[in-house]
């Protein structure tokens, strides 16, 4: 790991300044991604600004009748809260199949959203990577692909958001608020703060340079059945070949985004209107785009099927 | 308490000193390329940091950059809790924080000012093992040791998450309360890896310290 200096920021605004005043300084948060990164000095922060004496580890609810997650609530915490268990269970649900209790209770609502891919060229630093090395090619186009990206990647970078909260955050329509080091304030949507890599895979959200997460917002509760069924290579503490995280209304319509598949929850408006016509007809208009590699093309019909499952068991609660 | 190490020459201390020896041998390999690095190369820092391990007030020199397992185990000598991968994807490091199990790995010592922290060695002594150590001995919840320590704290802390209603992946309803099933248990306990394979005793020692409880 390279050498840092650390510093505990006392508020918000002076967390984002004491960032932006110092080249190469990051947040740290729960650290378990990032202190990750650093020991294999993918990451090389010279300043990390801990941002637990913040205070923003609370739950709160907004006028409208939503909550207010704090951007330092633990992924225990959240999953946890007595009114996303009965509200938002597909938050719930997502968060408990990520990573292990360990992790869970360490990781924070805006580290997870923050999270970087697990692409193994991105983690290997002799191989070629963009994101890791801007300019520097992709050594998983072409390589070992079979995790990887199959709709929104570019001839730059085929790696996937890997993580499982934000799919169901963005099914949910949450937001997301920051702060910047001139003491802005902004809400970013879900659906706007994860980027396509294009040719840029190194920037992979909205945020920037020193903007801070301060919390993520969900809407008012929009009833019906809430699931996540995620589908990986071991029953547990393993990353997605592909989730999906739905609410399901009576009568048949509903909201579903897709993990393991982009750089970004994968969700069509345009594609949820096709519901009532069956998993099918949601899958084609989802992958439309799709550019598949030999290796995981199988995605493709895993995308369908796990929708298809997922629509059966909203039918049976249902109908219970 | 017996102190670990106590022996004139210990396999510790032989180890030790060869990966000291190793250390000053092997050149440093070049950085990668990283982005967002700083511009000037920075210099080592120490800072002061103070943990309440098991109930003592310890205050420590250390290197920003150390882990809350490097200060444990190298600061502290407090070599019950383990290093296996380094990395929070075994478990073997596993503590408990301020009432919560965490994989000390992935965690600054300095990100600890102030925090009550129990390891293995806090939990209980050879002359008075805490209940979930006499389970993991009397269901032979293991072969070789090492990831023990980790997993009898993620243990311990399993049983108190189900008891604070935090649900996990394979519970039924979210909204009911969550019971210490063997579903329960091996879902839960999948931070911790055995590689000698003595799950299926491990789930019978939590279960019986869970079914003690009820």
């Amino acid at each position: 790991m390279k050498p840092f200096t650390y510093e505990r920021a006392k508020t918000p605004a002076d967390a984002a300044k004491a960032v932006a005043a110092r080249p190469g300084s990051k947040f740290i948060a729960g650290g378990t991604n990032l202190l990750d990164l650093m020991k294999l000095e993918i990451e090389a922060p010279a300043h990390l600004v801990d941002v637990q004496d913040l205070k923003l580890d609370r739950i709160e609810p907004t006028q409208d009748g939503g909550l207010r997650v704090g951007a330092f609530v633990t992924n225990t915490t959240l999953a946890a809260d007595e009114r996303v268990r009965r509200d938002y269970g597909v938050l719930s649900r997502a968060i408990v199949a990520g990573a292990s209790g360990q992790l869970r209770n360490k990781a924070t609502t805006a580290g997870n959203l923050l999270q970087r891919t697990r692409c193994p060229y991105f983690y290997d630093t002799n191989q070629a990577c963009n994101k890791r090395k801007p300019g520097s090619g992709c050594a998983a186009i072409g390589g070992y692909s079979r995790q990887l990206g199959i709709v929104g990647t570019s001839d730059a970078c085929i790696a996937t958001y890997p993580g499982d909260m934000a799919v169901a955050m963005r099914v949910l329509d949450a937001s997301i608020e920051t702060i910047d080091p001139r003491g802005q304030t902004r809400t970013i949507p879900m659906a706007d703060f994860h980027r396509l890599w294009g040719t840029t895979p190194h920037i992979e959200t909205a945020l920037t340079p020193g903007e801070l997460i301060t919390a993520v917002t969900l809407p008012k509760p929009i009833g019906g059945t809430h699931i996540y069924h995620k589908v990986r290579d071991r029953a547990s503490y393993a990353y997605a070949l592909v989730s999906v995280a739905a609410v399901i209304q009576r009568d048949g319509s509903g909201r579903v985004a897709i993990g393991g598949i982009a750089p970004k929850p994968w969700r069509m408006e345009t594609a949820e209107a096709q519901l009532p016509r069956g998993a099918k007809a949601v899958s084609a208009t989802l992958l439309a785009d799709a550019k598949p590699t030999h290796d995981n093309a199988f995605k493709l019909p895993l995308v369908e099927r796990t929708l298809a499952a997922v629509m059966a068991e909203a039918h049976t609660v249902k109908g219970a | 308490m017996q102190t670990p190490g106590d022996t004139a020459i210990s396999r510790r201390g032989i180890l030790a000193g060869s990966a000291a020896a190793a250390a000053l041998t092997t050149v440093p390999l070049a950085g990668a390329d990283a982005q967002g690095a700083a511009p000037a190369v920075a210099q080592p820092t120490t800072m002061k940091v103070s943990l309440k391990i098991n109930g003592t007030n310890r205050t420590l020199d250390v290197d920003t950059r150390t882990t809350l397992l490097d200060a444990l185990r190298e600061n502290l000598h407090l070599t019950g809790t383990k290093k296996g991968c380094d990395h929070g994807q075994c478990g073997a490091c596993t503590v408990i924080v301020e009432g919560k199990r965490i994989n000390s790995c992935l965690s600054l010592a300095v990100m600890h000012e102030g925090d009550a922290i129990t390891t293995i060695e806090g939990l209980g002594t050879p002359d008075k093992l805490h209940p979930m150590q006499a389970a993991f001995v009397k269901h032979d919840g293991y072969q070789c040791g090492y990831c023990t320590p980790g997993q009898i704290c993620s243990a311990v802390a399993v049983l108190g998450e189900i008891k604070a209603g935090v649900p996990s992946h394979v519970s039924a309803s979210l909204t009911g309360g969550f019971e210490a099933s063997t579903a329960e248990i091996r879902e839960r306990m999948s931070g911790n890896i055995c590689r000698c394979g003595a799950y299926s005793n491990i789930v019978d020692a939590m279960t019986d310290v869970a079914g003690a409880k009820a």
